[in-house]
């Protein structure tokens, strides 16, 4: 990211200059205070806003001149996780997971084997032809993380994935997210959790009112809670 | 696309169909409702414009031949009239078998008031001239009479088709073809937007997901196909049963009043001379709805 702005429509600026190199296998946890422009900072990374102003390149494609239709191919190369999951409500665990290859036009048969593989690897794999609905808080995060690596994505984006969780479930979560950065998957995590944050020392990038103040490799999450 | 993707794109969008029962419960029962009102009258305007069309037939021009005309005259005269373009017949009426057609015309017990004109006829010979279109009555009429004015010897004592009746009754005829047309015409547009708000209200719950889909990394297209599968699909199931229940107690009212209707003079039109008119009009209709608002509404949710 090189000296980005963003102001949305109705005049709130979100980002205000922002400069940052994330690098090939980092863990980053983004911290800093509700409406800071946290979100935003990720929207950019997965195209769902586009910079006002500055240059912004992920995987090599620069995001900001990116065209309508190209999207999807970006999209496909980052991993997306939530605070809300958004699991889509209708379709089985694993037809969650599958569509994720689908959308890449995998063959069918590969679809089946890279599905049940991650399905084991987050655990759920007895749980694959429950409904969404079926599933605790937890197991649900961990099928949109599943969903997030299943097509190998260099990177991925994760905004406030323990936000809904307790703090056990929590910790089930980071583990596993620590399992995938281990295996060379870039993850950003915009994050509250001043817990995890303080134990599983990361670099912790910290943004407030729009700009970065403060970028520290193993950092603590300096926020009083 | 590859030809997996296609096949995956038509067992989701079948798939989806049952996914949303209710949802697409109810789309399929507001095709069903709306295409069987519309049907029914569809039926309705066909049977009266068959009705119409009977009473129009039923109009003849009659030219009334002077009594001193030859064989020679009446061939000539016959080969004219029925070489204009708008004719479809001409019989030759002899004086004798006119008044054989009035006898049995008339009631009964007054039948034996025409016996006394057995050898002194009063009638003139004449032609009966049928049209392919009844309407051109007043035309043909004139087209017979300037015969008439072009030959020397004035063969046609005159010429009737009713004048003053015709018209009245073309005026009526029209005005009920027309206001079946209307009819269907409003009541098809009516259903199309009933359907389509349905089918718009289905999508509009599943907003959401199109948004997750993209995020995912999908295309417009990969999201639309689906979606189009699934509008053909509740189209043709909605429109397939119209049809099915329209067509069954079209056949059973036809059964049914085959001997009564028969004692009215008027024929009820025969299933399969509209079964395929009426079924093709709603399983057409019904799919394009149904497609139609299912892209339509697709397309609206698409930017995110």
């Amino acid at each position: 990211m090189h000296d980005i702005w963003k102001t949305y429509p109705d005049g709130t600026p979100a980002l205000q200059g922002i400069n940052i190199v994330i690098d090939r296998n980092e863990f980053v946890y983004v911290v800093g205070p509700s409406g800071a422009g946290k979100s935003t900072f990720m929207k950019l990374i997965y195209r769902e806003e586009v910079p006002t102003k500055g240059q912004l390149s992920v995987n090599g494609f620069n995001i900001g001149k990116l065209k309508q239709r190209k999207i999807p191919y970006v999209r496909r190369n980052i991993g997306v996780v939530f605070q809300d999951f958004r699991l889509l409500p209708k379709l089985s665990v694993y037809e969650n997971v599958a569509f994720a290859m689908e959308v890449v036009e995998s063959p069918r048969r590969q679809i089946r084997r890279r599905t049940m593989e991650v399905l084991e690897l987050v655990g759920l794999k007895h749980k694959a032809s429950s409904l969404p609905a079926q599933l605790s808080g937890g197991e649900q995060q961990r099928v949109a993380i599943a969903r997030a690596i299943v097509n190998n994505p260099s990177v991925i984006v994760a905004d406030e994935p323990t936000g809904n969780l307790d703090p056990e479930t929590s910790w089930g979560i980071m583990k596993l997210l620590e399992e995938i950065n281990f295996r060379g998957t870039t993850i950003v995590m915009a994050t509250h959790n001043k817990e995890i944050v303080n134990t599983l020392r990361k670099r912790v990038i910290a943004i407030e009112r729009g700009t970065i103040v403060r970028d520290q490799q193993r950092g603590d999450y300096g926020y009083e809670v | 696309m590859k030809f997996s993707t296609l096949v995956r794109h038509i067992r989701e969008g079948v798939k989806n169909v049952f996914r949303n029962g209710w949802m697409s419960f109810a789309s399929i029962g507001s095709i069903v409702v709306s295409l069987f009102v519309l049907g029914v009258f569809m039926l309705l305007a066909l049977n009266v414009n068959q009705w119409a069309d009977q009473f129009d037939s039923q109009v003849q021009v009659n030219a009334y031949l002077e009594s001193d005309v030859g064989q020679s005259k009446i061939d000539e005269l016959k080969t004219r009239i029925g070489s204009l373009p708008e004719v479809k017949k001409v019989t030759f009426v002899s004086k004798e078998e006119g008044l054989e057609k009035l006898r049995q015309d008339l009631d009964e017990d007054v039948k034996g008031a025409l016996d006394g004109y057995k050898d002194a006829n009063p009638l003139p010979d004449s032609f009966e001239v049928e049209l392919f279109d009844a309407q051109q009555v007043s035309f043909v009429a004139k087209q017979i009479l300037a015969f008439n004015e072009t030959d020397s010897s004035k063969p046609i004592l005159s010429v009737k088709y009713g004048q003053g009746y015709v018209e009245k009754l073309f005026r009526i005829t029209n005005a009920v073809r027309n206001v079946g047309l209307v009819v269907v015409a409003g009541l098809a547009v009516m259903a199309m937007f009933l359907i389509s708000t349905t089918i718009k209200m289905t999508i509009l719950a599943r907003r959401r997901e199109i948004g997750i889909m993209k995020l995912v990394g999908a295309t417009n297209n990969f999201i639309r196909w689906p979606f189009f599968i699934e509008g053909v699909v509740i189209g043709l199931a909605g429109s397939a049963i119209t049809t099915g229940l329209l067509l069954y107690g079209y056949s059973k009212l036809i059964e049914s009043t085959h001997y009564n209707m028969g004692l009215m003079m008027i024929e009820i039109v025969a299933l399969n001379k509209v079964g395929w008119l009426v079924g093709g009009t709603l399983m057409a209709l019904g799919t394009l709805i149904g497609v139609w608002g299912s892209v339509v509404s697709v397309r609206k949710h698409l930017r995110v």
